[in-house]
């Protein structure tokens, strides 16, 4: 079916590649000198010039091997297979002999500052395939039109009058000569002053057809070495007793019965100073033990008699921020910020036939990776090895130089498959602590978390409480919306000024801006010390919710079709200038909105004897849509079908891109049925995933019916998230038809069984 | 030049190089090969492939198990490898996701079906599905919904779905057919 790698490819270590990279006959190296999208929080200053820095993605060999580099961590996003196959195409290669090698961090020293060699290397927040559109199709360009010199010399034939097809040049006479032939000849020619030309559309190969994960085969074999898999021979293994409180201090320690376990050679007390940021993140204290292998490691840990002192945040509460978010939104206070104003809400409201009033709650999450956060370093005198799952390598070897001040290129860093990251691996704190302990026992530390540790001391999304209202005229026309939200940002700690604290929390273009005349939103910050970031989905999981039931609930005042109130308030075919940059094409999001609908046979909503929802939502220039039909046997929920449709621009991989809509549909639903953290005394109350219940097999769909929009003159945008905002809605508008009972507070299925 | 003669040493009781007796252990089978563990007997089988084998394709998975990416196959019935302490194993024959495919590299039909369905997310849960579906197939090798719905295993990434169109592929007969 679809061309796989084949078996049995040689996978390189990064280093060895990178050797082979510098050097060797017949060897082809090929760089680029580009600009590319940089990662927001990085300091300028730390930059350089690196953005036009020489980099290398692709090998042949003269045995005809291809290598191909993937320069973003891949998080299950599919990235290590999507970059090469656009780097592949504009060479002209034959997928069947390439060979994906995981980059890992590249970094020179540039006078003592780092140089990133790669440019863009984040993974999992939607910005590979964009930025790889930028510049890794020149990567290819580039090593096709080296190949293609190279024939035309032997040859005496102009390049123009040579073709290249599956790893090969075809001369005009049909002569066929390998690429692994004049890989040699073409690794010394002069690259060009302007970058060659790059494919136009209707020659592409790869990009457009379906291919699965290059690390497939690995995957189901056993074989793929995650982080968390990885070690260096006399590596301790170190696991962790944090501090319930990250401001927190040790009162009591008593270690005897843990350094009576056999295996365990040390314990050490991390002590961060209060508040110390190491990598844009608060680290709590922590007592680690050390010893020989994991069991004894946990057996010594369990043994540990630990008497923790709490800090100011000791007496926070859920709960009580909940109560303090319910204080601000009655009271008559000015908002912390006022994200958007259109026209005049207030007279709107004056003129008003109908007002609509909802508030809509939603709890704080945890990342909750498979995999947990983990590291391996390894420290000598002039050099750092580093093994860690991160989606920020630059941000972790940042982390990694400020605690041993090694030089720029000492630092290593290899960031093999992830076991997901949905924003948890943006922050580094686990890498701090796993070199503070490599550098205390002077020997390398593989670092495991515990999903205990996982949960109880994430870096989570503040729950939040949105208060709607919408204005509706005489004519049945939405005139006004007002939306005032109030949550704890997630950028505190993290050097953003306090006037854009809002942008983790809620999106001046979100819907129905832009479509209401009178849009007023207002964000009202929650002074809260429980620690925050980034979360895959942030900010729209939470507005996309809570605006799209509400349209549902405004379609159903006016006894509308509530896909009718949609299209209404959507209009006309037109774009409309976005004040973040950008575009909403209402055709878009009305065309996806139609696919789902007519899929799920939408024409019967309101005689179908199940529940059926809709929604829909733009992220970042790509568009969504979800229907869901549900029904209610007893007290359970059975999601009969899921529909999403999404028009991302230009499709780099079908295969890939379903995988990811479906996922993050699955995920979406897992998080909106089940899942909360709660905090009492600052304490987490969720210590594993019976706490914290993924939804089971049973609980989802058997199936999700994805709609691709095919839409290749535009470029391609990220997908991973892009299908998380409008499954929760969509399944909380379809419960309502089932069950007349209107979910506003988040995880649905404690709400709907309360509320039934 | 005269060649160097070997010079026997008298074999006393202080330098004599005696074999070690054969350490006291728990001797089982894992993918149809023998080990003997000599550590200690309460440590689960998790650790003892992790760490004393490398055999890392079976995964933490919580304390107890509970995104069921630590399954093994225990005389062919899944368990989770941390709830398993050495000790219970002694003559037990274990199949971890390493021992699926046959010795030639060719994939156990189950293994072909996940690629051939993309059943797989981030891939770090994918080795508990496999080992799932493996012992549903076996008890039920024609499983419906209601049977795959009973699978313990968690997944982030949510590749639920493709793992039941791969479950159904297997049982279909299809795996490695487009």
């Amino acid at each position: 079916m679809n061309d796989h790698i084949p078996a049995d490819r040689i996978r390189l270590s990064r280093r060895r590649f990178l050797q082979v990279l510098a050097g060797g006959a017949g060897v082809l190296m090929v760089g680029i000198r580009t600009a590319s999208a940089a990662d927001a929080p990085l300091p300028l200053a730390m930059l350089g010039d690196t953005f036009y820095d020489l980099g290398a993605y692709v090998r042949i060999d003269s045995d005809g091997n291809v290598l191909i580099g993937a320069r973003d961590p891949d998080t299950g996003t599919g990235v290590a297979t999507s970059l090469p196959r656009i780097i592949a195409d504009e060479l002209d290669a034959d997928w069947n002999t390439v060979s994906v090698v995981a980059l890992g961090l590249g970094v020179s020293d540039n006078n003592g500052q780092p140089r990133w060699t790669y440019g863009h290397q984040v993974g999992g927040v939607g910005g590979s395939i964009p930025a790889a559109w930028n510049d890794l199709r020149q990567v290819g360009a580039l090593a096709r039109w080296l190949l293609l010199q190279a024939a035309a010399h032997r040859l005496g034939v102009p390049a123009d009058k040579l073709r290249c097809d599956a790893g090969t040049v075809i001369a005009p006479d049909g002569r066929r000569f390998s690429y692994a032939s004049l890989a040699e000849d073409a690794s010394k020619i002069a690259l060009p002053n302007n970058p060659p030309a790059v494919k136009t559309p209707d020659q592409y190969r790869l990009i457009g057809k379906p291919a699965g994960d290059v690390d497939a085969r690995a995957i189901v074999t056993g074989q793929m070495q995650y982080a968390i898999d990885q070690h260096y021979g006399e590596a301790l293994v170190a696991v962790l007793a944090h501090c319930p409180w990250p401001d927190g201090t040790l009162a009591h320690i008593d270690t005897n019965d843990t350094l009576a376990v056999k295996g365990v050679v040390k314990v050490l007390q991390l002590k961060p100073e209060p508040g110390q940021l190491l990598g844009n993140t608060v680290i709590a204290p922590a007592v680690a033990v050390l010893a020989e292998d994991t069991w004894s490691a946990l057996q010594g840990r369990q043994k540990l008699k630990l008497e923790w002192k709490p800090g100011a945040s000791g007496s926070e509460s859920s709960n009580s921020l909940e109560q303090q978010a319910g204080a601000l939104l009655a009271g008559k206070t000015d908002p912390t910020a006022r994200v958007r104003n259109d026209g005049d809400v207030d007279a709107a409201s004056r003129k008003a036939a109908r007002r609509l009033d909802a508030i809509y709650y939603q709890p704080w999450l945890a990342h909750a990776t498979a995999e947990p956060m983990n590291c391996l370093v390894r420290l000598d005198k002039d050099h750092a090895s580093v093994v860690v799952p991160t989606q920020a390598p630059q941000k972790a070897w940042a982390v990694v130089q400020r605690l041993t001040g090694l030089g720029p290129a000492q630092i290593e860093i290899s960031v093999p498959r992830i076991g997901g990251g949905y924003g948890r691996r943006l922050d580094h704190d686990y890498v701090a602590e796993a070199v503070m302990l490599a550098k205390a026992v002077d020997k390398p530390v593989r670092l495991l978390w515990t999903h205990g540790e996982d949960l109880d001391h994430d870096y989570y999304r503040s729950g939040s409480v949105h208060q709607l209202s919408a204005i509706i005229d005489h004519k049945r026309q939405l005139t006004g919306w007002n939306q005032r939200l109030a949550s704890a940002s997630a950028l505190i700690h993290r050097g953003v000024p306090d006037n854009r604290l809002w942008t983790s929390e809620l999106q001046a273009d979100q819907l129905p801006a832009a479509l209401v005349p009178n849009y007023r939103s207002d964000w009202y910050a929650l002074n809260a010390s429980i620690p925050r970031g980034p979360m895959r989905g942030m900010p729209q999981l939470s507005n996309a919710f809570a605006v799209e039931s509400f349209i549902d609930e405004i379609a159903h005042s006016m006894k509308e079709d509530p896909l009718d109130t949609h299209l209404r308030l959507l209009g006309a075919p037109r774009q409309l200038s976005l004040s973040a940059g950008g575009v909403l094409d209402t055709g878009r999001l009305t065309n996806v909105l139609k696919l789902v609908a007519d899929r799920i046979g939408w024409k019967n909503w309101l005689h179908s004897v199940n529940g059926l929802g809709i929604a829909c939502w733009h992220v970042d220039g790509a568009y969504v849509a979800h229907a869901i039909e549900v029904a209610m046997q007893g007290e359970k929920l059975i999601i009969h079908r899921v529909v999403c449709a999404v028009d991302v621009g230009r499709v780099i991989n079908p295969q890939g891109l379903e995988g990811q809509v479906a996922g993050a549909t699955l995920d979406a639903l897992s998080i909106a049925l089940n899942l909360a953290i709660t905090f009492k005394d600052g304490q987490i109350q969720q210590h594993n995933f019976k706490d914290y219940p993924l939804a089971s097999m049973a609980q989802l769909p058997n199936a999700v019916e994805v709609i691709v929009v095919p839409n290749d003159d535009l470029p391609p945008t990220g997908a991973s998230l892009l299908a998380m905002p409008t499954a929760a809605p969509a399944l909380a508008n379809a419960v309502f038809r089932a069950t007349a009972v209107r979910v506003r507070r988040l995880p649905l299925m404690k709400e709907l069984l309360r509320l039934l | 030049m005269a060649p160097v003669q070997a010079q026997a040493v008298p074999v006393t009781s202080e330098n004599a190089i005696v074999p070690e007796k054969a350490r006291d252990g728990i001797d089982l089978e894992i993918n149809a090969e023998r080990y003997r563990h000599t550590g200690d007997p309460q440590m689960p089988l998790l650790w003892y492939l992790r760490d004393v084998l490398r055999l890392t394709g079976t995964k933490y998975a919580g304390m107890r198990g509970e995104t069921g990416a630590d399954l093994v196959l225990l005389n062919g019935k899944a368990v989770s490898a941390v709830a398993q302490p050495m000790a219970k194993l002694a003559g037990k024959s274990v199949t971890t996701v390493e021992g699926l495919a046959a010795n030639d590299g060719s994939l156990h039909p189950v293994q072909q079906a996940f690629i051939d369905e993309d059943a797989i997310g981030c891939g770090y849960c994918t080795p508990g599905w496999l080992i799932a579906a493996v012992d549903l197939l076996r008890r039920k090798p024609n499983p419906s919904d209601d049977d795959i719905d009973q699978l313990p295993n968690l997944c982030r990434c949510g590749c639920q779905t493709r793992v039941r169109r791969a479950i159904k592929r297997v049982a279909a007969g299809k795996a490695g057919q487009a």
